[in-house]
């Protein structure tokens, strides 16, 4: 790793939502910042900045990550996912996000990016996942409005739609 | 009133949000998303480390030094461009945004600065050297109002800012003839419902108009633009107030961003760039808004059959440091219904305001709800064990019979609609309470303990803007003229096009607004939910609006929709007449489905929606004589309900009261205190429902603020004024592991009072839940007094008693609260190195030999023999910053023992300590013993309050692995060796 002087900016070459990024961060710029207001995609949402909120959560190289206890500088190289890469279509919804919205899984809609990259995660890499395993996984966020009911059924619906397009007539 | 036909509308149903695609691809515009003017510069506040000190000296040069500030003000600069913000008593105090010569609470704005971005901002901050003289903190409601209290105002003369007394009825007579007299005393703690998105503020100032713009993810209600307008010394049409398209969350806590409004502001006029802030959650948490604590002693006149004869209230009400707007109206949204839902005919009422060491109130869900129904649901239950009666037999007993609506209350509310028995006999029945009731004799059976709780609760929505001045005699009334009634505005504006928007004032902050609206001028105008388009966002420059505007009070399903509806009727009517014309039939024959517009007895004979309602745009002459235009419509509403306080007192504070019945049962783990509940079922009347998923919705959110409310959250302060929950770590929200799902029932009885049949919602079970938790785990625990938050360390000295200190001495004591209540730390350890007592003896008060091994030393001096002063940087958990430590030594025994005592201070805090270090010469060299003893307070026992004791050890640790170093290693490790031994033979291997 090149040692890096604290008083000026260097470049992050990383992976953001499939495309190659240039992106330029002092040594100290979370990576939450870079993402809202160097890049701009502010569908990333902090709300605590000490990890425990879980609204920031973005997937780095697959996993699921707290933006704002990252440094920018440490995605260099990484492939970086984040709420405004999971639909398929500017006018479509993911079947996880169309499941949250027939369930009424979202009010202020402020923690549901961070939910919703959490549970992106769990879908894909568990995809028998029941309801014990979507608790679990939304246990690392704070939601406010709902209660949380509305969302692990949303979650428990979109599991179930996934399960289904995968074993066609099986 | 007009009242909607339900069948075949579009009008209580479940219809997807409007709002969500946005919200769920990333793409909603909340206040930190929005661009701003390439020159806009940040905002940092340095905030108060301490509860209650003299600010003696604040020097900025350093600050103003750094490249990238653009400025720093304190509150002198802020006093020179501003007035003192209204306070809504008669008192003789001032209300600043930022303090001045004192600071009252932990976290109290300083100092500003402006800066080119967040991260330089907060550079600055560290910067500013604030000399404090500390007084005496006063956090006790009770204590505050001792003779001999430290005064937070002096102005003021007393820490008591208000009191009145009220007298309904005969209670004196009722009390003193009462069969039995039952009374109860409830300590109600602090939280606060804490949206995920913090404040933020972005502000501009025009000196060539004197005026102010500003957008901020405030959220009512918009009298306090009064205020913020007063206190910038604008007239309020060049202080332009705007709000965000989509805001994270409020709950009546967005409402408290207004001082940072005034703050913002006047940093950019000063800094002459527009200025953003965005709150972080440590400033959340310590300073943004909380709810009021409240001391209340209830006491009830009760006949033998249980039936109540009077209620007589004493209710002490900490405000915190500041009596800020709209306070204290906490302690009087409830006013019109103390009885609850009770017919009780003698009330009275005294109520104090205190000021205290602590963060000033204002709006938080339930809004004066759970302080007053924990008192009353308590004493309901109290009444009955007493009486030895059933306890719903008490409840049911003492109902607002069903035919008296709409019903007076003895404090002067007006409660528009219910049927309270129906209500609760339903709950009883579908909820299960028979099944309950077997389930909790089987596990008493079992030797568990588990307990049923009731809650019967009135819910009022809309509230009267006038009711906060029942806080005034009756003569200050009559000199300040009356206020009351509650605005609420909508229009409806259609395009030439032909395609209608709606447009409120009702800043939605993620409840659905925009849905709800579309449904309400859709199903009125008989045109698909998608025709309609809505908008929320409020620029007071531009849109209908009025003091009551905003979302507040459960205000939108009752007063907002009402109001929507009231706009596309007069709408209707008119394209009514226009089609009529065309159709060459008469207007009443006119209806209005599927986008078009047809006679009623010929649907053959109909013409588009569109074409009509463009009418007005493209052809206006063709309009019948005596058709107005119909291109807008802005409809202002003010319930008659709603009226002043009459001369006796008498006040209707809200336009709505729903009903809530609870049921709550709650297994408690003998062995580890926890509270679990184990069956919920909440019992709604909120009028007409318009969207079932969003009551439901809404029931559940306040559903599991409760459960925190009940057994997780509490603003804690230490005795000294240090605030003592300032992360998420340690002020404890639930996850989805901790909220139950509840059972949610309804039953319907429309308010005669609204536009649209609804009443307010949202609040309900915050009023109801706390309360009915805590008559759960008092019926399974047996005991009276219950405090919450509901801990298992609290319900565990219920069980057993206060824990005692252990028999043993042990090695590292655990940290306790001291009796001055800031965080105390003590502990105690050894270390040996390989050097004679005499040369560790020197080197202990060689400063440059201390400046080498104290961890983080920057520089120590010697001022005297017995006097160092050192500059150092430690990180404690989440934060690293800068002390300055003063440390004398005493009790000098050389070389065998000196005591060092001492202070720190720094921007993160403050910490005073004394150490004893004694040394024993040993086989190898020298032994050092250590114990000491210090408090924390300030930033660093906010947010590292569960790892100072750690810390501690392992910085301490390091000064003697580092003192080991530097007298030349030591021994050979031995078995016995020392965690700190093996540590430091480790170093020496590596050096």
């Amino acid at each position: 790793m090149p040692r890096m002087n604290a008083a000026q900016r260097h470049g992050v070459d990383f992976t953001l939502n499939g495309r190659k990024v240039r992106a330029e961060a002092e040594n100290r710029m979370l990576l939450s910042d870079l993402l809202r207001h160097e890049i701009g995609l502010t569908g990333t949402h902090v709300g605590c900045e000490h990890g425990v909120c879980g609204a920031c959560t973005v997937q780095i190289d697959g996993k699921p990550a707290r933006a704002c206890l990252t440094l920018a500088q440490q995605v260099r190289g990484s492939d970086v996912r984040t709420v405004e890469a999971l639909a398929p279509a500017p006018a479509e919804l993911s079947p996880l996000q169309a499941a949250f919205r027939r369930h009424h899984g979202l009010q202020c809609g402020f923690c549901t990016p961070g939910i919703l990259m959490s549970l992106d995660t769990l879908l894909r890499e568990r995809p028998e996942a029941g309801r014990e395993d979507i608790r679990e996984h939304l246990s690392g966020h704070l939601c406010r409005c709902t209660g949380y009911a509305t969302i692990v059924e949303a979650a428990l619906a979109a599991a179930e739609e996934q399960r289904k397009e995968e074993t066609p007539n099986a | 009133m007009t009242r909607l036909e339900t069948a075949g509308g579009m009008i209580g149903r479940s219809v997807p949000r409007v709002e969500d695609a946005g919200l769920l691809t990333g793409r909603g515009r909340y206040i930190d998303d929005l661009p701003v003017r390439r020159d806009t510069a940040h905002l940092a506040v340095l905030r108060s480390p301490h509860g209650h000190a003299e600010i003696r000296a604040i020097d900025m040069t350093a600050a103003r030094a750094l490249p990238g500030v653009f400025a720093v003000l304190t509150g002198e600069d802020v006093a020179r461009l501003t007035r003192s913000m209204t306070v809504g008593v008669k008192a003789n105090v001032e209300c600043w945004p930022i303090a001045r010569d004192r600071v009252r609470y932990v976290g109290e704005p300083v100092a500003l600065v402006v800066a080119e971005n967040r991260y330089v901002a907060e550079d600055a901050l560290d910067l500013i050297e604030v000399v404090y003289e500390r007084l005496i903190a006063i956090v006790d409601p009770e204590k505050a109002l001792a003779a001999d209290a430290p005064v937070l105002h002096p102005s003021l003369g007393t820490n008591l800012i208000n009191e009145r007394s009220f007298r309904y009825g005969d209670p004196e007579t009722a009390i003193s003839t009462a069969a039995h007299r039952v009374s109860i005393r409830i300590a109600y703690p602090r939280n606060s419902c804490t949206p995920i998105e913090t404040y933020g503020v972005i502000a501009e100032y025009d000196p060539g108009e004197d005026a102010y713009d500003v957008t901020a993810n405030f959220q009512g209600p918009f009298s306090i633009h009064a205020v913020i307008s007063r206190a910038l010394n604008v007239p309020g049409n060049r202080m332009r107030l705007r709000t965000p398209p989509d805001s994270g969350g409020s709950f009546g806590i967005k409402q408290g961003v207004f001082p940072y409004v005034i703050l913002a502001a006047v940093a950019a006029r000063v800094a002459g760039r527009p200025v953003k802030w965005i709150e972080d959650r440590l400033e959340h948490l310590t300073a943004s808004v909380s709810a009021t604590n409240r001391v209340t002693t209830l006491e009830a006149a009760v006949a033998a059959d249980g039936r109540i004869t009077a209620l007589s209230w004493d209710q002490l009400e900490d405000c915190g440091a500041h009596l800020r707007a709209p306070e204290p109206a906490t302690l009087y949204r409830m006013h019109g219904n103390m009885t609850g839902a009770y017919a009780i005919e003698n009330v009275a009422i005294r109520n104090r305001v205190v000021l205290t060491n602590k963060t000033p109130t204002g709006l938080n869900r339930g809004f004066g709800g759970p302080q007053v129904y924990f008192a009353l649901e308590r004493l309901v239950h109290k009444i009955a064990d007493n009486l030895g009666l059933d306890r719903l037999a008490v409840i049911r007993r003492n109902l607002v019979p069903a035919d008296a609506f709409p019903y007076r209350t003895a404090t002067g509310g007006l409660l528009d609609s219910g049927d309270y028995q129906t209500a609760i006999d339903r709950a009883c029945q579908e909820g299960g309470l028979e099944a309950l009731r077997l389930r909790r004799d089987q596990a008493r059976a079992e030797g568990r303990l588990y307990g049923i709780g009731y809650a019967a609760v009135v819910e009022p929505s809309v509230s009267n803007m006038g009711y906060i001045t029942t806080v005034l005699t009756p003569d200050e009334r009559a000199k300040a003229g009356p206020k009351n009634g509650a605005q609420s505005v909508a229009t409806v504006a259609i395009d030439p096009l032909g395609s209608v928007t709606v447009k409120v004032a009702s800043v939605p902050q993620g409840q659905g607004h925009r849905t709800v609206l579309a449904q309400v001028v859709a199903e009125r105008l008989g045109l698909p939910l998608e025709a309609v388009r809505v908008n929320t966002e409020l620029d007071t420059a531009r849109d209908a609006w009025s003091i009551a505007s905003g979302n507040y009070a459960s205000r939108f399903a009752a007063a907002v929709a009402g109001a929507a509806a009231l706009a596309a009727d007069r709408i209707r009517d008119r394209l009514a007449a226009i089609a009529a014309s065309q159709l060459n039939v008469t207007a009443d024959r006119i209806d209005f489905r599927a986008g078009k517009l047809f006679d009623r007895d010929n649907p053959d004979n109909a013409i588009s929606f569109g074409r009509v309602a463009a009418a007005s745009h493209w052809a206006p002459g063709t309009l019948p004589d005596g058709t107005g235009q119909t291109i807008r419509e802005t409809v202002f509403w003010t319930p008659e309900q709603l009226e002043a306080p009459t001369a006796a007192d008498g006040i209707n504070s809200s336009l709505c009261h729903g009903f809530i019945f609870d049921i709550c049962g709650v297994e408690i783990d003998r062995a580890t205190g926890q509270v679990r509940i184990d069956r919920y079922v909440t019992m709604h009347d909120c009028g007409r429902i318009l969207h079932p998923g969003m009551v439901d919705g809404q029931v559940r959110g306040g559903f599991a603020q409760a459960v925190g409310a009940a057994l997780y959250e509490e603003y804690a302060y230490g005795g000294d004024g240090s605030f003592l929950t300032g992360t998420l770590a340690d002020y404890l929200i639930p996850t989805v592991m901790e909220t139950p799902e509840p059972l949610i029932l309804h039953h319907e009885t429309p308010s005669p009072f609204t536009p649209l049949g609804a009443k307010g919602v949202g609040e309900g079970n915050c009023m109801s839940t706390p309360v009915c938790i805590a008559n759960a785990v008092a019926d399974a625990l047996g005991v009276e007094d219950i405090r919450l938050p509901l801990s298992p360390s609290r319900v565990s000295e219920w069980l057993y008693g206060e824990e005692r200190p252990p028999s043993k001495p042990q090695d590292s004591i655990p940290v306790a609260t001291g009796a001055s209540g800031e965080r105390l730390l003590t502990g105690s350890g050894s270390a040996e190195v390989v050097a004679t007592r005499e040369s560790v003896w020197t080197m202990l008060l060689d400063p440059n030999t201390l400046k080498a091994i104290i961890p983080g030393a920057h520089e120590v001096r010697k001022v005297s023999d017995t006097h160092f002063r050192a500059e150092v940087t430690l990180g404690i958990g989440p934060v690293k910053g800068r002390y300055r430590a003063d440390i004398r030594l005493s009790d000098m025994l050389a070389p065998e023992a000196v005591t060092l005592s001492g202070g720190t201070e720094g921007a993160l805090g403050s910490g005073r300590g004394t150490g004893r270090v004694t040394l024993t010469e040993t086989a190898i060299g020298t032994r050092i013993d250590y114990r000491y003893e210090a408090a924390i307070g300030g930033k660093v026992a906010s947010v590292g309050g569960r790892l100072l004791d750690g810390a501690a050890r392992v910085v301490i640790g390091q000064f003697f692995q580092a003192l080991a170093r530097h007298a030349g290693g030591g021994g050979p490790p031995s078995a016995a060796a020392g965690f700190t031994q093996r540590l430091s033979s480790l170093f020496r291997r590596r050096r």
